[in-house]
């Protein structure tokens, strides 16, 4: 094949393998989860012996990724949104240390939370730890910019945001390559100190990044990344980040329009560069996918004499992913008629695989509770999410990864009893554990369920790091043995595996339920490939 | 040459097969393709569609404007009428009969054909039965593209030749079954 055909993320993937990267570090979350899938697909990866296994978290990921860039090695650390602020903290605090190898964190938002809790725009994450922050329009640039990303990242020695949106990530588009860049070598930062955050030295990393910044804004300035368009009509200017470009053009051609357009592309963007731009026309319309990041730096709080026009004064939607039909809107086109969807059309929600085991799961635990009435189990993120529609009905929070050990945890120093929660096996090693330990050092009469499905099914069956793992990490952890139960979640087991979380609903003390049954579509997943191995 | 398809379909129907064999066949073709997908939470049982957009010329967006699809092609009916908005005044829709029943309140078949034959290009398929002729039912997606290939203005050879590299690894008999799918599909339409 000569040309290749990506998905966004398969061009960020393809990009920082040609870029020269020593590995990747993730966890699994959509949008962002097949650029580390394609990197373990990749056969030149595994000949070149680039780490590409899974990461408990985003913030060991995020960690690990700076160590390899600490060893003087290009390393790639992917997340979605809600993952960096699991990262945050080292995310942040590596924009203090600085890198030594290029270090490239991509960050993949969901505007529309087509996937997710919230819709949070990661540019203000850029912003705040004061690295650049790239945002490709196209696959074409997601490949490139991901190469220009660790330039960038050498050059400045700091880490570097790509910053993608689910529309991008998820859309195949041809892409050429470039050239393949060596890995570096093995090498010790030249400043011993660089990486000690104590206050002392902290203070001086902080004032290197602070003058850093102008350096940064200059090199947008040059680098072509962000350019102007020329037009003719001088009425109104546009200016459009990241994917909301491809709107803007698809609608401007269609409806001749000719005004002069400022694409961004990097971030920070010079205050000069946006002056020019603004003085020459009448009024301008800024177009981002997320939040208003940039319109907001515009319009400030004083008021000006520019007429700013996007999310924030009704021209667009404040909320939800851009469209070619929102753009045409702001433009004040006109819209064809359109047929509407007929009054039958039902929607058709996401819901559990029939024979998944968090159902057998649900049904023995709602009838464990009859006696004790609603409101008291405290869940999380993944398939068994899904358990909040009917006919389930069977759980009260779904809030970030690990939460629902820590809230059960809350709610019942409050005076809730039994307090709940539904935690899945990968969810509760990337962030249950810790809460665990809470409940255990201070006896909290809780009772956790995790629903061991021995994979990651929410975003399609990655390996967990649970598997096998759990009643050894629980133990571990200090649950007493007699509270640490296994059950399969089948319904032939029902009448058992109700008495099993009856009696430990009833107990005042940390209870651990494992209700261990293997994934349908991972288990037929591994069927399938063995069936293929024992052909060939 | 500009084609934009709406492909639709529930989470695990396999549209995102025919997206693979279409956009394939397009870019060998030396056309600019872009298709955005539906990937996460909604492959669990929800409505999936996936944004086809081929033409001689680059492509902007990678979602089809509304009001502008050429085509909607369903794997499953109710699913089809979902898009309708997308749809040009001459747009045709291209779908099977075969309803996928995972929700409660799902409509009478015979109002969901009422409404799909309100749009004057319309072809409704029996996938599932020509499929199972043919002896799996896994195919009644490829049964679909055929259905559809007269509208893609993409040759038949260029669709054969994308599913032979994207199924190569499967083997000769998968190919074959799958090229038949496409044929009966097309015959099942009637014009060539
Ligand atoms: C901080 C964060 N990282 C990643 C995700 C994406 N995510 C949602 S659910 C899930 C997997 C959950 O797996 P598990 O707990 O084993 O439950 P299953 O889906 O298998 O039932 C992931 C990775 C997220 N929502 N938040
Ligand atoms: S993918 Fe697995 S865990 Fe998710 S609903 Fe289906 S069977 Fe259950």
């Amino acid at each position: 094949m000569s040309k290749l055909v990506l998905l966004g993320d398969e061009a960020i993937a393809q990009g920082a393998l040609d870029a020269g990267i020593s590995g990747v570090y993730a966890y699994p979350g959509t949008p962002s989860t097949e650029i580390t899938e394609f990197i373990q697909r990749s056969s030149e990866a595994r000949e070149r012996g680039v780490h590409t296994d899974w990461s408990v978290n985003e913030k060991t990921a995020m960690e690990a990724a700076l160590g390899m860039s600490y060893a003087g090695k290009r390393a790639l650390a992917c997340m979605k949104h809600v993952g960096l602020n699991v990262a945050a903290d080292a995310f942040v605090n590596a924009g203090m240390t600085g890198v030594n190898g290029g270090l490239v964190v991509v960050v993949a938002d969901d505007p529309s939370m087509h996937s997710s809790q919230n819709e949070q725009d990661s540019r203000f994450y850029g912003r705040f730890a004061m690295i650049p922050v790239l945002e490709p329009s196209n696959q074409q640039e997601a490949y490139d910019l991901t190469r220009y990303g660790f330039e960038l990242s050498e050059k400045f020695s700091l880490p570097v945001m790509l910053r993608i949106t689910t529309r991008l990530a998820h859309s195949r588009s041809a892409v050429e390559k470039s050239e393949l860049l060596a890995e570096n070598k093995l090498c010790l930062p030249s400043d011993p100190n660089q990486f000690i955050l104590l206050p002392s030295l902290a203070r001086k990393r902080y004032k290197l990044l602070l003058s850093t910044q102008e350096k940064l804004e200059k090199d947008g300035e040059k680098s072509g990344v962000n350019r102007m368009e020329k037009g003719a009509d001088l009425n109104r200017g546009v200016i459009a980040c990241g994917l909301a470009y491809n709107y803007y053009r698809e609608v401007a051609e269609e409806a001749q329009m000719d005004y002069p357009v400022l694409k961004i592309s990097q971030y920070p963007v010079s205050p000069r560069v946006l002056n020019d731009f603004i003085r020459k026309v009448e009024e301008v319309v800024v177009l981002e996918e997320g939040y208003p990041v940039l319109e907001e730096s515009l319009t400030g709080v004083l008021k000006n004499n520019y007429t700013i026009r996007g999310r924030l004064d009704g021209t667009l939607p404040r909320d939800g992913e851009l469209n070619p039909g929102l753009v045409r809107k702001a433009f004040g086109l006109q819209i064809e008629d359109t047929r509407p969807i007929p009054d039958i059309v039902k929607t058709r929600p996401p819901a559990l695989c029939k024979g998944c085991s968090h159902i057998d799961m649900y049904n023995a635990l709602n009838e464990a509770l009859r006696e004790y009435g609603p409101g008291r189990v405290f869940s999380d993120i993944g398939c068994y999410t899904l358990g909040a529609f009917p006919p389930y009905n069977a759980i009260n929070s779904c809030v970030d990864m690990g939460a629902s050990v820590t809230m059960a945890k809350g709610a019942s120093d409050a005076g809730m009893h039994p307090s709940i929660a539904v935690i899945g096996d990968s969810t509760f090693t990337h962030s249950g554990m810790t809460g665990l330990l809470d409940t255990v050092v201070e006896e909290t009469p809780v009772t956790i369920i995790i629903s061991d499905n021995s994979t990651t099914g929410m975003t399609g069956g990655q390996k967990s790091h649970a598997t096998n793992r759990l009643v050894e990490i629980c133990r571990g952890i200090g649950v007493e043995q007699e509270h640490l139960r296994v059950m399969n979640p089948l319904r032939k087991h029902h009448e058992e595996n109700t008495k099993i979380i009856a009696d430990e609903l009833a107990y005042k003390g940390v209870s651990v339920i494992i209700a261990q049954r293997e994934c349908i579509q991972t288990a037929r997943k591994s069927v399938k490939s063995k069936a293929k191995s024992q052909k060939s | 040459m500009k084609r934009d398809i709406i492909l639709a379909g529930v989470g695990g129907q396999g549209i995102l097969s025919i997206a693979a064999v279409i956009g394939m066949a397009a870019v060998e073709s030396g056309l600019y393709l872009k298709q955005a997908e539906v990937h996460g939470m909604s492959q669990r049982g929800g409505a999936v569609q996936s944004h086809l957009r081929i033409s001689d010329k680059p492509i902007s967006s990678d979602l089809i404007p509304e009001g502008n699809c050429n085509m909607i092609l369903s794997v499953e009916p109710m699913e089809a009428l979902r898009y309708l908005p997308f749809l040009t005044s001459d747009g045709w829709v291209v779908t099977s009969c075969n309803t996928f029943r995972n929700i409660d309140g799902y409509p009478p078949e015979e109002a969901l054909f009422d409404e799909i034959k309100k749009v004057k290009n319309h072809i409704i398929i029996d996938a599932s039965e020509i499929a199972k002729e043919l002896g799996s039912l896994k195919v009644s997606n490829m049964v679909m593209l055929g259905a559809a290939s007269a509208q893609l203005g993409l040759s038949m050879e260029g669709l054969y030749d994308a599913l032979g590299v994207l199924f190569g690894r499967k083997g000769d008999e998968v190919i074959q079954l799958n090229v038949s799918a496409m044929q009966a599909g097309k015959n099942a339409v009637g014009f060539d």
